[in-house]
């Protein structure tokens, strides 16, 4: 464990607990929520209704009056005791997806903004961002969304103050070392620095949710004309291979 | 041809909502659902009906319905005026919609989100496991004109029914849980929080409501640098302006703005409904106190079919005569008994 007070567990609310393996976004928290999550699922205690991870953290929703938050807790400290989770293996069956992007212009109008931020011209952030290979860390905010990091550490930009009233499906977006890439139109406060077509949850699919924790991502860059030409085939452009 | 409700004409916020899906949070799918699932609760005691079933959610305003056979309504939530064939209607009532006849739905008089179930409910398509439209997911659409929405096989055919509900469309004392994020907030701030008189702002949604207050915001020191964490309906997040937001039913799975708090299940409605002009203040409970009043909240949905009475009672027994007009219905919507 990186610290004497990790992992610690908290309540959410009245009827969720969290184990978090760390207050900041680390490859070893990242790996023990997920590793946990798993475990939790195929422990099956009666009374846990629900288990999700955030990015370091495990979350299970529970009904309180078949399963009281002492004896929850008593059991998480249990199965956390057994094993170091920071050391668990990544989830199996991982894939590479590379997923078009035009960066800046109308489109994503933040990228200046954000280069600025990170303290390097908007060319190098182009350069910068569609060479990098990110993780999905987890699946949150909205359906199939994914976060997607680390960046390097001048990219730990914070969010900004207000929100921006709405960003279109597919926009990529920038914050604390991390991308989100957006599945649904929605308001945020990340910076609007690239646009993709991907469409990342398709509820008339047999599998509705394109990226999995634990996959990973690249995002080169495309001309606007190559963009217009996908969106005009109604194509992503995306590829995406197995991971061995 | 199955039976169904067409609707005629449609305010800007009606949906089908159900109790919502659970189970896809690792998908980063919220629950969704009724705005205020008491109210689902309460139109499904009037019908004598599962409250699993769906009903039509309307934000402020709702529509011109009409049936395509005889069909028991209930009308819940938020009190909204309401006829069929041009005679007023009671809220919180079940009422016979006779085949072809026309129920029009006006404007709240109070609070935010009316709700019009059906008997046997409304029985669109299931999508991953619910029928509620989670517009922000881009599950489902608002309903339309001229929408035809099928109505399921209804088990009993009882109307002619009232319900005395809990009123809860001025806001209030509103009971939060301290959760993870709390400590991230200076004593100072939490006990301004709890001191401050707010009002819902009236541009909220189904994701959440922004609390509007005079005075400085909520900030806490490094507040946009947080690490995104796993987000409940019920969070008061505080956004960089500093302005109190509280989760709804549609609201994110997680996210990076810290949370001063939750607001306890069984207070969430009120925040909901908070009409315009009503206040709400925050004081803080210990979860034992909350996991109380919640197995007491429980109780109460479970008590809701037992205090269904009829409509039409007798004279003798009603105490208070000259305060109902029977079944002429009542002008205002409202029930002489909320008040």
């Amino acid at each position: 464990m990186t610290a004497p007070d990790v992992p610690i567990i908290r309540t959410v609310g009245l009827d969720g607990m969290l184990v978090s393996f760390g207050d900041r976004l680390s490859e070893p928290a990242n790996r023990a929520a997920l590793a946990l999550r798993a475990a939790l699922d195929r422990e099956g205690w009666p009374g846990v209704e629900e288990t999700s991870t955030s990015l370091v953290s495990a979350f299970l929703r529970f009904d309180p009056r078949r399963l009281s938050h002492e004896a929850l807790r008593a059991r998480l400290a249990d199965i956390l005791e057994g094993r170091d989770w920071t050391q668990a293996d990544l989830p199996e069956g991982r894939r590479l997806f590379r997923i078009p992007t035009v960066y800046g212009t109308d489109l994503a109008p933040q990228l200046d903004e954000a280069a600025h931020r990170a303290g390097i011209s908007p060319g190098q952030a182009v350069a910068e961002l569609s060479s990098a290979r990110v993780r999905v860390q987890t699946i949150g905010f909205a359906p199939g969304q994914p976060y997607l990091g680390a960046l390097p550490p001048h990219w730990d930009i914070p969010r900004q103050q207000g929100l921006t009233p709405r960003v279109p499906e597919g926009a990529l977006v920038v914050a604390i070392r991390q991308f989100v890439l957006f599945s649904v139109a929605t308001p945020t406060g990340w910076r609007h620095v690239g646009q993709t077509a991907a469409r990342l949850f398709r509820p008339e699919a047999p599998d509705p949710f394109l990226l999995r924790p634990g996959d990973e991502v690249e995002f080169p860059s495309v001309t606007r004309e190559e963009f217009d030409n996908f969106k005009r085939r109604r194509q992503d452009g995306i590829r995406m291979e197995p991971l061995p | 041809m199955t039976r169904a409700l067409i609707c005629h004409q449609a305010g800007p916020g009606l949906t089908v909502q159900d109790m919502g899906r659970t189970g896809l949070l690792a998908q980063g799918l919220s629950r969704g659902g009724a705005a205020d699932r008491l109210a689902l609760s309460e139109g499904a005691a009037l019908l004598g009906q599962s409250d699993t079933l769906a009903a039509v959610e309307m934000a402020g305003m709702g529509g011109v319905f009409e049936a395509t056979e005889d069909i028991a309504v209930a009308l819940t939530g938020a009190p909204m005026r309401a006829e069929i064939d041009g005679a007023p209607v009671l809220w919180n009532a079940a009422h016979l919609l006779p085949g072809g006849a026309k129920l029009k739905i006006g404007a709240a008089t109070a609070g935010t989100y009316g709700y019009l179930s059906v008997a046997g409910g409304i029985d669109t398509p299931l999508v991953l496991g619910a029928r509620s439209a989670h517009l922000t997911a881009g599950l489902g659409a608002a309903l339309g004109q001229g929408d035809r929405l099928p109505v399921g096989p209804a088990r009993t055919r009882r109307s002619g029914v009232r319900l005395a509900v809990t009123p809860r469309f001025d806001g209030g004392e509103i009971r939060v849980l301290r959760s993870l994020q709390t400590d991230f907030f200076p004593p100072e701030t939490l006990e301004r929080f709890e001191n401050t008189v707010f009002s819902r702002d009236q541009r909220g949604n189904r994701m959440g409501v922004r609390m509007n207050s005079d005075g400085d915001g909520f900030h806490v020191e490094g507040g946009l640098h947080v690490i995104s964490e796993i987000i409940v309906p019920g969070d008061i997040q505080m956004t960089g302006d500093g302005a109190p937001y509280v989760l709804l039913a549609e609201c994110q799975t997680t996210g990076g703005y810290p949370r001063i708090g939750t607001v306890i299940p069984s207070d969430l409605p009120r925040v909901a409904q908070a009409g315009p002009g009503a206040t709400l203040r925050f004081r803080f409970v210990g979860l034992d106190e909350a996991l109380a009043l919640n197995l007491r909240h429980l109780a109460e949905i479970e008590a809701l079919k037992s205090r269904v009475e009829p409509l039409v009672r007798d004279p003798a027994s009603i105490h208070n005569l000259l305060e109902y007009q029977l079944i002429s219905g009542v002008s205002s919507g409202a029930d002489p008994e909320e008040d």
